[in-house]
């Protein structure tokens, strides 16, 4: 499993890998954003922790028929299927590699983008943990939308579209939180919604994964 | 260890391609499947692989004794020759790549990257993880492809070495392996016969 993993973190910092595009795109969202709703700091503030949780979670979304369609097309997919580690960890060990390559810079990067949406000093903690236990949850969706939609060529667009919906809970509790700690309201019940989503996503969705894999390999 | 395959059925996208296919193998021997293309040579190699359901019949094989390479080999062109083959021992639990290198006469191009490789050396790449598997059945589909003669005669060569420790192995082909003592299965003689269109559709035609 640490050798897949390292693998998978291997190929991401390598040529083509597409280390560092989420993170790109991410700035981008969040410089275009007061061009679109002008330069008022006073709005920029109000909307901050909508449009950076928004930011991260399309760059999430951005790299995700990475995670198991380059393996299917190679046909390393057929191989580790053949070998010891049984699928659900193999699709584990592939949503925390996905993690740790674009969730991961995006929470460490979320306050230096805050600066740029004049994000409230009260919020830049509870953004940054908010984000910290909601991406994984990301990455674990992901994984199960990539894994539908392995066989099917050009499959990104339906990835998108299927995972999308999935991400609503996560986005909903992950931006409240940081919005109700800026306006120094109580943030638990967010806070915990936003973990418990998290756990349960990690606990079960890697059978899910898993299951319709070997669907789709046949 | 040995492998049977008993009045086994495969389907291809929801349609039988073989039926009826029964065959066993043993420790030391290699059975060769020969058939023209689309045969489905492929589908009952994956079937034998556990990659998909049969249809009908049984495959007695312990699945965790087996090593598959199909048509693609799974090389990640970042990665070098020799980290490709390590992390392939690395998740089959085996140490050392040496034996493979040294099988497939890959030593001299161990720090190029995958994607430099020619087609043939790519193959021979491949082929080299199965050596690397350790493992004592090997199941593979035209294993020669893209190889040269020489390299050919290594692939023989890696096969009956692991013939000789004991192991076995089910290789599809419709050219020739250089391993003339192997044991040579036509599959065509298995082929499915079409399902009768005496249903609603059939009504139709």
């Amino acid at each position: 499993m640490i050798a897949l993993l390292m693998r998978d973190l291997r190929l991401a910092i390598r040529a083509g890998g597409g280390f560092g595009l989420g993170l790109a795109f991410f700035l981008i969202v969040v410089v275009l954003v007061p061009f679109g709703v002008g330069p008022n700091s006073g709005l920029l503030s109000k909307i901050a922790p909508g449009i950076l949780w928004l930011g991260a979670l399309l760059s999430c979304l951005l790299s995700l028929d990475r995670i198991l369609a380059l393996d299917w097309e190679d046909g390393s997919l057929d191989l580790l299927a053949t070998a010891p580690l049984p699928l659900e960890a193999i699709v584990t060990v592939k949503a925390l590699a996905h993690w740790l390559t674009t969730g991961l810079p995006l929470v460490l990067a979320a306050p230096v983008f805050g600066l740029l949406l004049n994000l409230p000093t009260a919020g830049y903690g509870p953004l940054v943990i908010s984000l910290l236990i909601g991406t994984p949850a990301l990455s674990v969706i992901g994984t199960f939308g990539a894994a539908l939609t392995v066989g099917l060529k050009r499959g990104g667009l339906l990835l998108s579209l299927l995972v999308l919906p999935l991400y609503v809970p996560t986005l909903i509790f992950g931006a409240e939180m940081a919005r109700r700690s800026i306006e120094g309201l109580e943030a638990t019940t967010p806070l915990l919604m936003l973990a418990g989503i998290t756990c349960a996503v990690i606990a079960l969705l890697p059978f899910a994964s898993a299951a319709v894999l070997r669907v789709n390999l046949r | 260890m040995d492998l049977n395959v008993s009045d086994l059925t495969v389907a291809r996208g929801g349609i039988a391609v073989l039926e009826g296919v029964s065959f066993a193998v043993s420790a030391g021997e290699a059975l060769v499947l020969r058939g023209p293309n689309g045969i489905g040579k492929t589908t009952l190699l994956r079937t034998v692989a556990g990659l998909q359901p049969a249809v009908a019949g049984r495959v007695n094989l312990d699945r965790e004794q087996m090593a598959y390479a199909g048509h693609a080999d799974g090389i990640k062109a970042p990665l070098t020759v020799a980290e490709n083959l390590t992390f392939w021992a690395a998740v089959f639990g085996t140490g050392s790549i040496e034996n493979a290198l040294q099988a497939f006469d890959l030593e001299p191009l161990l720090d190029r990257p995958a994607g430099a490789l020619s087609a043939g050396q790519k193959r021979r790449l491949g082929l080299a993880r199965m050596v690397v598997t350790g493992r004592p059945v090997w199941v593979m589909d035209e294993p020669t492809v893209s190889l040269d003669a020489s390299a050919v005669n290594l692939f023989a060569e890696a096969v009956r070495r692991h013939l000789a420790g004991g192991g076995l192995a089910l290789l599809a082909t419709h050219i020739d392996l250089g391993l003339s003592e192997a044991r040579v299965l036509e599959v065509g003689p298995f082929k499915a016969t079409p399902p009768a269109l005496d249903d609603f559709d059939g009504a139709f035609l």
